[in-house]
């Protein structure tokens, strides 16, 4: 009984394997690598996947790379518009060497707003692992070296522009990158938790479990996201900290956003349990511990990467959505939504359009995560 | 011996090429083919030989990346039917021209490897029928439909008003196939074209169909092209037949000669696999030593070289065998049989006779 | 199919149940009692609250009645009387507050389920027919932007444009001049005008997905035979492509529909309080913010339902389009 499933099965791989490639190096190499070299095939998913690691690593290294610390502002230099980074000074002659021209400021008598110019005389020149404002490196040790700055360190640069307060909006975006990027993946992590449990058991135990593990995702999909995000984090109190908020955000996020997770999963178990090879390991004896760990599992864990890197970007939109409402993260923590939340005044964005800088930073990593992962479901699956 | 203006179709030298970005797969590789009114040729050959290939192609359905790079497909029509006598060649037309259109169901029609797939699962069939007909002979919508319950009763569907009206997902295989056949007799083609219509039924339906298909083509006095993997099959509908073997056609001829005479050690290979009834309880039935290769990567010389027992070494792996003639219709490619030197022909055409 | 209707009819009751539920668990959500917010609100102000006013309240709302208890008169209240409560903040009922505002958001995602329609589906089409053509990579780029683009943000920068360009600040479905105006064509030209840039803004992601569904969707079906079937009878190739590939190809993008809604409805909340249109979304903030809980509840209830009540529309819409699952549908039923 078990020896014909067990040779109908591999006799079917083996056929698979074939089709796939020709060459019989690939039918040998094991199912990651294979994912591996179609995806180097993709140039769009691999330009993507660059942008994607040197986003990490900004997030990772945010107060070394950051020019600034996000709190440092300057009275003078209210809604101050980006600097032109210039390489080569021709003045006089040509020298080279990165500069940037400061302002002239001259307040508006009516509207007492500030009006910036170009100061053309004035050249600050800016250098790479420069000294700063002092903050510590991870919180744990202090340190004042920058990636890039004013080399002198009272002068200021405001490469993207100035917030209300006169604060560095690059170095609030590069911050905020930490914040925005770490709770996205945070989500992911528990709505991965809450999804693989719940669709695996669906797909798995299949029956009345299934139903009812079906109706509930159901009704969770059908109540609008939004409005429901915005009633739970509602409900987060005020008084609490940074961290609990941060917390209760990311708890928040995934409540909603498992149920997708929980179906590709249960769909992957429910093509899978019906595969030969399957069969035949339940056949042979094994638990359904041990099925859904060594046989079913790794067969679609690059689905369940796809299905991850694409719900990583829905959650970084949820999060700056909430925040920009006012709903999700709270200053003094810095998140993109947290940094559009300026955009809400007209008269910033009127005059100041650079407060939106942030959410193109929002736009550029959701669009390089959502090619990665597509990058990746073609990659595991060039079938479909 | 029949006169060439009994032969409605004429393949020559096709090669049809599917160019993806990783490979190059020459799927049909310089076939000829010649097919005659009221006669059936029967094209056999592994999986993956190239038979739906070449069947596409003579109606122009291959979908990129796939392409004609190469031969003539000529279609001659007599001007029997109104329309003025012409020699068309399909190779050279647009796949998506009014002048292939025009071809397609009306003079040539075809019929595909599986029922299920084959028609559309959420129109009714008396819809796609009556389409079928509306698009070569326009007539009103009525009229269509009683055309339409005749072609059904025609392929012996039980109940045709029922069956007009239903969707094919509510159908057997075997009278979705019946469907299939009523669809693409509904313009009376002089051709038609039957892509393993059989292959996905039960035997029983399979029986069924193909005696429907010989009534019908009698009735009709068309040309069958009748594509298939089965020489039992072969060996009771065929008046000729052609083997194909990855993308070429290695032996072709009348059906009698190609059995009792076979040629290509291929063929005989083919016929060694029939099950024969009443032949030895325990004796095994031959193989085919090996498997096909990958169309793309395609041996030098004789294709068929490496699982030949014939295989004459220093020549088999260098001279492409040509078409060589054997008589009245008759053509096999292999060195065995000429096109390399002389002596080695006669030595083994011996050695091939004992064996055979 | 009337089986098939009135199953899904009652399957939308326990779905119902538990959403409102749900809603009313978000109101219970916020720790303390509002009533008691309310009163000390009042005090602030320097307002005399009477007691028995305080008592009446906490009466009709069973404020020491436990969870299930609070919820059976409240969703009774709902039920048998179209009570949704009382606001605080306006201290107003909610019913009198959220019809105005919900029938906009209705007529809103109305019209952005159809225009997202009427532009993915010619896109969608085209971009799957000439696969690899500069104007599919030019559409699909288009959508996977409009797709990354979080609405609100798609908002601010109308805001700004209009702003910085056009010299005028945006906001309000009805301006100024037609404000107390009867319905003409003047007033309704008017609405058109200022609510196509809002419904485009949030239609975008739900056009951008809907153009990628159908784009794959269609390149699946296009490979299948059924499509050389109709080829090989003669047909032009548009009539092919249109009767049979895009027919099946519209079914996934139908059932679509059903879950597009919800994030129609969460754009409009956003984009609606970008540009102050006088829709759910503001009012529905407003609430949350200041825990004026039995109207964000409310809300909450509402639009779910009607989101619940499109998503059975999109079933039957499948259903009388796909002859397989009417077939299937009535075979269960
Ligand atoms: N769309 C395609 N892209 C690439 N290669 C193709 C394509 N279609 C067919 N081929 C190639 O053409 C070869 C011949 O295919 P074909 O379908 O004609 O085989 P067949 O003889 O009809 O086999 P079967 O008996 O299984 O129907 C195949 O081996 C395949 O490699
Ligand atoms: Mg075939």
């Amino acid at each position: 009984m078990r020896i014909p499933l067990l040779t109908a099965g591999s006799r079917r791989a083996r056929s698979r394997s074939t089709e796939d490639d020709t060459d019989g190096r690939t039918a040998v190499a094991p199912q990651w690598k294979l994912v591996l070299r179609r995806f180097r095939k993709h140039r769009l998913a691999m330009a993507s996947a660059v942008i994607v690691v040197m986003f990490a690593l900004v997030g990772v290294f945010a107060e070394f790379v950051a020019p600034t610390t996000p709190s440092d502002y300057s009275a003078d230099h209210t809604h101050a518009p980006p600097q032109r980074l210039h390489f080569v000074d021709t003045t006089d002659g040509v020298d080279l060497g990165l500069y940037v021209h400061g302002y002239e400021s001259t307040r508006d008598e009516e509207t007492l707003a500030r009006e910036f110019t170009v100061d053309e005389d004035h050249k600050i020149p800016v250098g790479f692992f420069v000294r700063g404002e002092p903050y510590e490196m991870w919180g744990l040790f202090g340190t004042d070296r920058h990636l890039i700055g004013p080399e002198d360190p009272d002068e200021r640069m405001y490469l993207l522009g100035a917030d209300r307060n006169g604060r560095d909006m690059l170095s609030r975006i590069v911050y905020g990158t930490r914040v925005s990027l770490s709770i996205g993946l945070a989500g992911v992590a528990l709505s991965f938790v809450f999804g693989i449990v719940l669709g695996g058991i669906s797909g798995y135990v299949g029956g009345r479990t299934d139903t009812l593990i079906q109706r509930a995702i159901e009704l969770l999909m059908s109540i609008p996201t939004i409005p429901l995000w915005m009633g739970l984090s509602a409900a987060v109190p005020r008084e609490w900290g940074p961290l609990q908020t941060y917390f209760a955000i990311t708890v928040i996020l995934s409540l909603v956003g498992w149920t997708d997770l929980a179906r590709v999963v249960r769909g992957r178990f429910l093509s899978l349990r019906e595969e030969d090879f399957v069969l035949a390991a339940r056949l042979d004896g094994c638990g359904p511990a041990r099925v859904i760990g060594r046989h079913m599992l790794p067969s679609f864990t690059s689905h369940i990467i796809a299905s991850l890197t694409l719900s990583i970007p829905l959650m970084i939109l949820a999060e700056t959505a909430l925040s920009f409402l006012g709903l999700g993260l709270q200053p003094p923590v810095v998140s993109w939504g947290v940094l559009l939340q300026e955009a809400q005044n007209i008269h910033s964005i009127a005059n100041s359009p650079w407060v939106l800088l942030p959410g193109v930073a929002v736009t550029v990593a959701v669009l390089v995560l959502n090619f990665v992962g597509d990058g990746i479901r073609d990659s595991a699956d060039p079938y479909r | 011996m029949d006169t060439d203006s009994d032969v409605l179709l004429e393949v020559k030298g096709l090669r049809t090429r599917f160019r993806t970005d990783d490979a190059d797969v020459t799927a049909v590789n310089g076939a000829n083919l010649r097919l005659r009114r009221g006669r059936t040729l029967c094209v056999v050959g592994e999986s993956g030989c190239g038979k739906s290939v070449t069947a596409r192609s003579i109606l122009r359905l291959i979908d990129p990346p796939g392409r004609i790079v190469d031969g003539e497909i000529l279609l001659r029509r007599d001007g029997s039917d109104g329309r003025p006598a012409e020699t068309i060649d399909l190779a050279a037309l647009k796949p998506t021209g009014r002048r292939i259109r025009e071809i397609r169901g009306r003079d040539i029609a075809m019929i595909f490897q599986e029922p299920m797939a084959s028609l559309s699962l959420v129109h009714r069939v008396g819809n796609q029928i009556g389409e079928a007909i509306r698009v070569h002979n326009p007539m009103p919508r009525r009229q269509a439909r009683q055309r339409v319950l005749e072609l059904l009763d025609q392929v012996e569907i039980p109940n045709p008003e029922r069956t007009i009206d239903a969707y094919p997902f509510q159908l057997s295989g075997g009278m979705r196939q019946r469907v299939m056949i009523a669809m693409a007799l509904s313009c009376s083609p002089r051709l038609l074209i039957a892509d393993e219509p059989t292959t996905a039924l039960d035997v029983t339906t399979q029986a069924q169909i193909m005696d429907l298909l010989v009534g019908l083509q009698h009735q009709q006095d068309m040309a069958l092209m009748f594509i298939t993997h089965d020489m039992g099959v072969v060996a009771e509908m065929a008046d000729d037949v052609a083997v194909m073997y990855l993308g070429h056609v290695v032996e072709k001829g009348p059906v009698d000669t190609i059995f009792h005479d076979p040629k290509h050690p291929y063929t005989r290979a083919l016929l060694d696999s029939i099950p024969r009834i009443g032949g030895a309880r325990r004796e095994r039935l031959s193989t085919i030593r090996g498997t096909v290769p990958a169309p793309a990567d395609q041996p030098s010389g004789c294709v068929f070289r490496d699982r030949c027992d014939f295989v004459m070494p220093g020549r088999c792996d260098r001279i492409v065998p040509p078409p060589i003639d054997l008589g009245p219709e008759r053509h096999v490619r292999c060195l065995l049989h000429g096109g390399a030197e002389p002596e080695a022909e006669v030595t083994t055409s011996q050695e091939a006779a004992d064996a055979g | 199919m009337w089986a098939f209707v009135t199953r899904r009819l009652l399957y939308m009751i326990p779905t119902l149940f538990v959403i409102s539920l749900v809603s009313f668990a978000i109101i219970q959500l916020p720790p303390g009692n509002f009533i008691n917010t309310f009163v000390a609100e009042l005090r602030a102000q320097g307002q005399g609250v009477d007691n028995a006013q305080v008592r009446a309240l906490e009466e009709r709302y069973g404020l020491d009645d436990p969870f299930l208890v609070q919820y059976g008169k409240w969703i009774s209240g709902i039920l048998l009387h179209g009570d949704f409560g009382q606001s605080f903040q306006y201290q107003r009922p909610v019913s009198d507050l959220i019809w105005d505002r919900i029938g906009l958001t209705l007529v809103l995602a109305v019209c952005t389920t159809l225009l997202s329609w009427a532009i993915a589906f010619p896109i969608g089409v085209y971009s799957a027919v000439r696969q690899h053509s500069v104007g599919d990579y030019v559409f699909t780029f288009i959508g996977f932007i409009g797709l990354a683009t979080p609405n609100f943000m798609l908002a601010l920068i109308f805001v700004w444009i209009s702003f910085r360009y056009m010299g005028e600040s945006v906001g309000g479905i009805v301006s100024p001049e037609y404000a107390d105006a009867a319905w003409n064509l003047g007033k309704v030209l008017d609405v058109v005008s200022n609510l196509w840039i809002p419904v485009l803004i949030i239609g975008t992601a739900g056009t951008a997905t809907l153009i990628r569904v159908l784009r794959a969707n269609l390149l699946d079906e296009l490979r299948k035979p059924y499509v050389t079937t109709a080829r090989a009878k003669g047909l032009p190739e548009w009539r092919v492509i249109l009767k049979y590939p895009v027919r099946m190809a519209l079914s996934p993008f139908i059932s679509t529909i059903g879950w597009i809604l919800p994030t129609l409805i969460g754009g409009e909340v956003m984009v609606s309080i970008v540009v102050s249109l006088e829709t759910t979304g503001p009012l529905l903030l407003d609430a949350l913010s200041s825990q004026d809980m039995y109207l964000a509840g409310s809300f909450i209830l509402i639009l779910a339902t009607l989101t619940v009540i499109g998503t059975l529309l999109s079933d039957l819409l499948l259903a009388l389009w796909d002859p397989r699952i009417r077939h299937a549908q009535t075979a269960k039923g």
